[in-house]
């Protein structure tokens, strides 16, 4: 290449690639997404009704951390995204090592668990609330004929917000088990070929070799499912809305009740306080499994 | 060849994921059959007698034919988006894969931010209502291609940073526009890539349901999945109904589950092997 053609060329790189391609995406997503996020920073500091807003400095906020079923909302969002995502972890290693393994029928139990992953979510919701029934439900009448008193799943305050969860997992683990089977076909053979010639129990072979190399796919689950866990609304909407009382309010739920009732300031700050639980949680948590191991 | 263990474990898997997975479907089917009192009792027993059509024909026509007004939102919807989703995803991931600039920092954290950050309902329905969009099917478009263009950038610009760059510089060479190297070479080659986007993104923006709720309130704009709520009140849920209806939006993704599952997996598990 000589001297001259490297500018031209430079040139051309540039209109090979041009930076208008970036125009048509970064206008929508900053005027119908960043636009309103920054909005919110601003509007959750006022008392809101859409056509004036007064400056109330942090009272939205204030209101959050003081009105008892504000609080419960933003606990129940916790423990609902750490259920879920831990439960999605577990069962979802478990279904993949055992779909990974030389299984009967492998394709039917693959589509089986995956399937519920691309259902709707209302739908889901509205079927189980009616297995979940006390009396009439499917759930406890099988439960019945071994002689078990079945829970009242969605109408027993302590229990609500784990029923839904569980919920949560039987749509959800089909994805957490494809990115496990993903994850543990990438791991190469010899790995297992070393382990069994060093006399490496199934355990071991699990423990050492499974569980430390699947490391990626677990962060994916982690994260993915940590995210949606927190934001989760439709399912809870479906079920319970928020009941019995508030005992399964998550903020998602508190967002939708408060925008509805028209209290505009206040639903935002649950947006803001969403948003900073969702920072504050899972940015440490990605560093946290993303990290560089020692021999990397 | 399989030992007798492997059998028996075999055999248990099937049964308890029928009864976990499989007989939720099998009620919500059951239930689509049955008549209004027998469907009261909510119970896993064999229809009387052949209530689907009767059920098809009542799901539908209830009020004023709104399943039909459903469909037909909830499909332009998804088909409007997708199409613009791909285009502007494609876009930005082919020159965010080539071109270096010390603007792809930025450009990733506000993908990363995307994918993360919940969007802020009540000022997004304010800057709407701004720019007369609130409660279009416009509106509802522009607000799923926004929503969901940092997952389909992330698939597009993995997937270009495999297409080799000397590619383009041949096209060049032979003749090729600058923008010909784009259109005409590049995003035919993203052909499998794109089948997963359109497969994941239709999937996920036909089962969305928060968005419409907020962004697209009225009857005349209703999308199936709010349809799920007509039949429910606080005194009587016409069973049979609901279940009908459930099965009824549960036939489209079934039937993309039935030819493309690859794709779904494909797209849905990127990144779970590198991380």
């Amino acid at each position: 290449m000589t001297a001259a053609a490297a500018p031209a060329l430079k040139m051309q790189r540039r209109s090979l690639y041009p930076g208008w391609f970036y125009l048509p995406a970064a206008v929508v997503y900053s005027v119908l997404f960043l636009a309103p996020t920054f909005a919110s920073l601003y509007f959750s500091l006022t008392r809101w009704t859409l056509f004036d807003a007064t400056f109330i400095g942090f009272d939205n906020f204030a209101q959050f951390f003081r009105e008892p079923f504000l609080i419960q909302g933003l606990v129940n969002t916790v423990i609902y995204a750490v259920v879920t995502s831990g439960l999605k972890v577990v069962i979802g290693m478990a279904l993949a090592v055992m779909l990974t393994s030389q299984i009967m029928a492998r394709g039917y139990l693959r589509s089986v668990i995956f399937f519920p992953v691309l259902v709707s979510t209302i739908g889901v919701g509205m079927t189980f609330t009616v297995l979940m029934h006390p009396t009439q439900g499917m759930i406890n009448q099988a439960l019945a004929l071994f002689g078990i008193a079945g829970p009242g799943w969605l109408v027993d305050p302590k229990l609500a917000l784990f029923s839904v969860a569980l919920v949560d997992v039987w749509k959800g683990v089909g994805l957490a088990t494809v990115i496990y089977i993903a994850g543990l076909v990438a791991i190469p053979k010899d790995y297992y070929e070393a382990a069994r010639i060093d006399g490496a129990t199934r355990l071991q072979n699990f423990i050492y070799v499974t569980l430390p190399l699947s490391r990626p796919a677990t962060a994916t689950v982690i994260t993915l499912s940590f995210i949606g866990g927190l934001r989760t609304f439709d399912l809870i909407w479906a079920m319970t809305k928020g009941g019995p009382g508030f005992a399964s309010d998550t903020v998602a739920s508190v967002i939708y009740k408060q925008y509805q009732a028209g209290f505009y300031g206040l639903s935002t700050a649950g947006n803001v306080v969403l948003f900073i639980l969702i920072a504050v949680l899972v940015v440490p948590l990605t560093m946290f499994l993303n990290r560089k191991q020692g021999h990397e | 060849m399989r030992s007798r263990g492997s059998i028996i474990g075999g055999v248990a898997a099937i049964a308890a994921t029928f009864v976990v997975f499989v007989i939720p479907f099998l009620f919500i089917i059951l239930m689509a059959f049955k008549d209004k009192q027998q469907s009261a009792l909510r119970d896993f027993s064999w229809p009387n007698g052949f209530h689907l059509w009767d059920n098809l024909y009542e799901v539908v026509k209830t009020r004023n034919w709104m399943m039909i007004t459903a469909f037909i939102n909830s499909s332009l919807i998804t088909v409007v988006s997708v199409t613009l989703l791909i285009v502007l995803a494609a876009m930005v991931g082919f020159v965010l894969a080539r071109r270096k600039t010390r603007w792809n920092g930025l450009i990733e954290f506000l993908i990363l931010a995307g994918l993360m950050i919940p969007p802020a309902v009540v000022p997004t329905i304010w800057l709407l209502q701004g720019l007369k969009l609130f409660g279009t099917l416009h509106g509802m478009i522009l607000i799923q291609v926004a929503y969901n263009l940092p997952f389909s950038i992330i698939l597009y610009r993995a997937f270009i940073a495999t297409i080799p760059r000397e590619l383009d510089e041949a096209a060049v060479i032979d003749g090729a526009r600058p923008l010909d190297v784009f259109f005409r070479i590049i995003l035919p080659l993203l052909w499998p890539v794109t089948v997963t986007n359109i497969v994941v993104q239709s999937v996920g923006i036909f089962n969305d349901f928060t968005n419409p709720l907020y962004y697209l309130p009225g009857n005349q704009n209703a999308t199936v999945q709010l349809t799920l709520y007509n039949f429910q009140s606080q005194f009587s849920t016409a069973y049979n109904l609901l279940f009908t209806n459930i099965m009824l939006i549960t036939i489209p993704p079934l039937i993309v589950f039935m030819f493309f599952n690859r794709q779904i997996v494909a797209g849905m598990t990127a990144g779970a092997v590198k991380g």
